[in-house]
């Protein structure tokens, strides 16, 4: 499922849709969140380098790792920086409050300053000048093309006021529906922050991915040696479980399960047992929720009253409205209202019709499929 | 003076691991001091076995006569250290915090910082400096008093000494309580280092009870070297210890003689 969102990353957005967004979520519990923001990084930044990626240049905000780093990352990963045109870095690591420069008593302690090779934020509390700074970055890379951007969630390294974490979700929902942006994605570590902030975050992604322990266990429950035995045992790796909302509203989730290696994060596909959960949303019931082969061909011969019958005699079709129709004539009809109707004549032109016209004859009749889900409306 | 953990001290060592670059996290409680693994990284960092290190020790509890004493136990003179500009000893203890600091951003720890960085700085230019800059905090709850509560600055001042370690290399080691922080809220910075630290060692006391030859037993979990580590299958060490007069003794459990 990671190859999904790496290619859902690449291909971006398509035209009058937003941008595709990931939040990747982790806890103390399985605290690899920056590893498998590295992996898609790394991912993305190839294919950004490659021209095989809808986004033509890729900026980086860096809040936790100094730009150097994340430079020295896609190095190791063979993948060449060293002409800087498709990638450009926002760097507020360094000195995110100003301190160097009141340390120093030199210049400003508001704005950004600009080195050689990124761009320093000195006040990132300021969060529209820090946007406008992203977007001109992205600009300036490819003029009136896509830009992309992949900041990580300034969450635990700098003193950012409580309004200030609720307004990065209008900040992050504004670079979603900025034109220009094909894909954006952040790392947010949950236990951090309210509930409410982090789905706030949720809400505005198409893609939530969070990191997880193999096994959930109260630790206060567990005796030092389970304790020590789980930390073994979620310190090499975890679950991967990813939750996609499709722009027909239908959500799916997805679990793959990863290992922490030297070089990062490999992901392994889960059993095919544990499958159903793949496929869909529906709990486990002890109840059909399929038909079966009877009850399909039972189904089928079903006559639904909006079908043409075509045999001379009335066609009853409910209407909602009337209690008893006069027509009817059926001593054993009770229940739902049926009004009669004939087959329509030459006298009844002139008034209201509903044609109904079936897109083909695999559709299901009281399919709930969007007909339109395949038009780019 | 002889040291006993001459042996014994590989245990600790190897499997915190080498190199310079990183944040390491010390955390105990009431009834399992971690101070003593303090004491053995400032004493390892001035040992003539590694390279000469330089030690930037940000003091909230103790005066230096605290661990000038112990480290000569340890076979190891802070004075000279000092004397030889390979020791920057910060005394917070006589530190004034007029004020609200919430108000004026707290200057104290902007002040700090600077002393770090001007400290990193000298020890930089030094010809005769081929180690590691080593910034050490005893203890990092403490800095609240200098915050007046404010966790949000302990963090911003944290955020700031983490980009020596990027920026020029220094390991930034800090001494935390575990069991001041009750509740979700109170726990924002323990957890928040817990995120920053490449490794974490956990001095508890033993789950059996107290015992004469064993003082409690320590947990470290390596973040940053996955497959370099030959001590653990998941970089996850337990082991004892002993603390003594003069040293301290490792020992996995069931290995003491």
């Amino acid at each position: 499922m990671s190859d999904s969102i790496c290619r859902s990353l690449r291909d971006g957005a398509l035209d009058g849709e937003h941008a595709p967004a990931l939040t990747l979520k982790d806890s103390l519990d399985s605290p690899f969140g920056a590893r498998a923001f590295d992996h898609f990084l790394c991912n993305l930044a190839s294919n950004v380098s490659l021209g095989r990626s809808q986004a033509k240049s890729l900026v980086l905000v860096a809040f936790d790792r100094s730009p150097s780093s994340y430079l020295e990352l896609l190095k190791s990963r063979e993948i060449d920086v060293s002409s800087h045109d498709w990638l450009r870095i926002v760097d507020c690591y360094s000195d995110p409050l100003g301190w160097q420069e009141r340390i120093s008593n030199s210049g400003s302690v508001n704005g950004t300053s600009l080195k050689t090779d990124w761009t320093v934020a000195t006040d990132v509390r300021d969060i529209y000048k820090l946007l406008n700074v992203i977007v001109d970055l992205g600009k300036g890379a490819v003029e009136l093309g896509k830009v992309r951007f992949s900041p990580r969630f300034p969450d635990h390294r700098c003193h950012l006021p409580i309004q200030f974490i609720s307004m990065l979700s209008l900040f992050f929902l504004s670079v979603v529906i900025a034109d220009q942006v094909s894909c954006v994605f952040w790392l947010v570590h949950s236990d951090l922050h309210e509930s409410k902030t982090v789905a706030s975050l949720e809400y505005v992604s198409t893609m939530v991915a969070s990191l997880e322990p193999r096994i959930h266990h109260a630790k206060e429950e567990m005796s030092h040696s389970e304790n020590l035995l789980w930390l073994q045992q979620n310190s090499s790796g975890g679950k991967f479980n990813v939750r996609l909302k499709r722009r027909n509203g239908r959500v799916k989730v997805f679990c793959e399960e990863f290992l922490v290696e030297k070089v990062g994060l490999k992901f392994i596909v889960v059993p095919s047992e544990n499958a159903i959960v793949n496929q869909t949303l529906a709990p486990k019931v002890q109840f059909n929720l399929q038909l079966s082969e009877k009850e399909r061909q039972d189904r089928a011969k079903v006559v639904l009253p909006f079908e043409h019958q075509g045999n001379g005699e009335d066609i009853r079709i409910y209407d909602g409205r009337r209690s008893l129709s006069k027509e009817q004539d059926d001593p054993h009809m009770v229940g739902p209202a049926m009004s009669s109707t004939r087959l329509q004549t030459d006298s009844d032109r002139g008034r209201g019709e509903i044609h109904y016209f079936r897109d083909s004859d695999e559709e299901q009749l009281d399919s709930d499929e969007d007909p339109d889900d395949d038009l780019d409306i | 003076m002889k040291v006993d953990d001459n042996s014994e001290k590989n245990l600790l060592e190897e499997v915190i691991g080498g190199g310079g670059g990183r944040v390491i996290l010390v955390e105990d409680r009431v009834e399992t001091s971690g101070s003593f693994v303090l004491h053995h990284l400032l004493k390892s960092s001035f040992s003539s076995d590694s390279p000469p290190s330089v030690v930037i020790f940000v003091a909230l509890s103790r005066p230096f006569s605290h661990y000038h004493r112990i480290s000569k136990k340890l076979g190891c003179n802070l004075l000279i250290q000092k004397e030889n500009n390979r020791l920057f000893f910060l005394d917070m203890l006589k530190l004034q915090c007029p004020g609200d600091a919430r108000n004026n951003d707290n200057n104290v720890l902007v002040e700090l910082f600077g002393k770090i960085q001007n400290a990193v700085e000298i020890s930089s230019s030094l010809e005769y400096n081929k180690g590691y800059i080593n910034i050490m905090i005893d203890e990092l709850s403490l800095l609240e008093i200098t915050t007046h509560g404010s966790v949000d600055e302990i963090l911003n001042f944290l955020h700031y000494c983490h980009t020596l370690t990027s920026g020029l290399g220094c390991s930034l080691v800090m001494l935390n309580h575990e069991d001041i922080y009750s509740d979700a809220l109170d726990r924002r910075l323990l957890s928040q280092v817990e995120y920053l630290a490449d490794v974490v060692i956990k001095a508890e006391p033993l789950a059996t009870g107290l015992s004469a030859d064993v003082h409690g037993q320590l947990t470290v979990w390596n973040k940053g070297n996955y497959g370099e580590n030959r001590h653990s299958r998941n970089n996850v060490s337990n082991f004892h210890f002993k603390v003594k007069e003069n040293g301290v003794d490792y020992f996995y459990p069931g290995s003491l003689a």
